[in-house]
């Protein structure tokens, strides 16, 4: 198959999964935030779930070694822990804090097509293409 | 607004989630990360193809859930706390070269220690910043 139906079956499932476990409300976020008012843990079911199916899923594939057209295994992303992944992962939260909404659901909520999801993702950019900018990455 | 605790949803949805990052690996060897999909999208990587039908298959799956379930969105939040949130997500997932879904999951999966770490940044810095808000400045969201 072609590289972009491998992508589309791949967000299909992505999408499909943070609108059923409820990780698109925000407010269900926030909430798994907080964890001082009405604390909802089912963000870290969410993990959870995914990190069952994705542990093995990784181990096994990684001992193939090779994707499903043959092709070696790309080399993995960075292992370097630097003062920029700090920065970014805290900037990171403190934002997911404020509207909480983080990348993927921001996305999906533009199925919604509501006012905020257009204007989170717009300013989303914004800031992405700042940090490029400023950061040069 | 208060919000139920829905673990079996939560789960599927999780497993699902799993599954998606699984065969994106199996069958292009790429990691389901969604701040990095976006940003090579907008930055015009080479190789886009994958990662824009990536993109749209989230958001119209996510639809097809919304128009079933009739979830609703959200409405009303506070416009500035809306943009000084994007700018943040946006500037640190860049900055931290991953998201919840890249480092939260993909990471994690990859027993990644760079990853890890970065999780748990972002977990305190999400959870101090709900504890000002709601709990020390009060009435925000």
């Amino acid at each position: 198959m072609r590289p972009i139906v491998h992508g589309a079956i791949a967000g299909a499932l992505f999408g499909l999964g943070l609108a059923v476990s409820g990780m698109t409300d925000p407010d269900k976020v926030l909430n798994f935030l907080d964890l001082a008012g009405h604390w909802d843990p089912s963000l870290a079911l969410v993990m959870g779930g995914a990190l069952a199916v994705a542990l093995p899923g990784f181990a096994w594939v990684r001992r193939r070694g090779r994707t499903l057209s043959g092709d070696p295994m790309p080399t993995p992303p960075s292992t370097t822990i630097d003062r920029r992944l700090l920065l970014g992962s805290a900037l990171f939260g403190i934002g997911w804090g404020i509207a909480g909404y983080c990348p993927g659901p921001a996305l999906a909520n533009l199925a919604h097509g509501t006012q905020e999801a257009v204007v989170f993702v717009v300013a989303l950019l914004a800031g992405s293409q700042l940090a490029r900018l400023v950061a040069r990455t | 607004m208060p919000t139920q605790f829905t673990p079996v949803s939560a789960l599927i949805g999780g497993a699902l989630i799993g599954l998606a990052a699984t065969w994106l690996l199996l069958s292009l060897g790429r990691i389901a990360g969604i701040s990095g999909i976006l940003n090579s999208t907008v930055d015009g990587d080479a190789g886009r193809g994958w990662r824009v039908a990536f993109l749209v298959g989230l958001v119209i799956a996510a639809g097809a859930w919304f128009a079933w379930s009739g979830a609703p969105g959200r409405h009303g939040f506070p416009l500035p706390w809306l943009i000084a949130g994007g700018l943040l997500v946006g500037f640190g997932t860049r900055l931290g070269n991953g998201c919840t879904s890249g480092h939260g999951i993909c990471g994690l999966a990859r027993l990644s220690k760079r990853s890890l770490l970065a999780v748990l940044v972002f977990m305190a810095a999400g959870f101090s910043t709900v504890y000002v808000l709601r709990h020390v400045i009060g009435g925000v969201a």
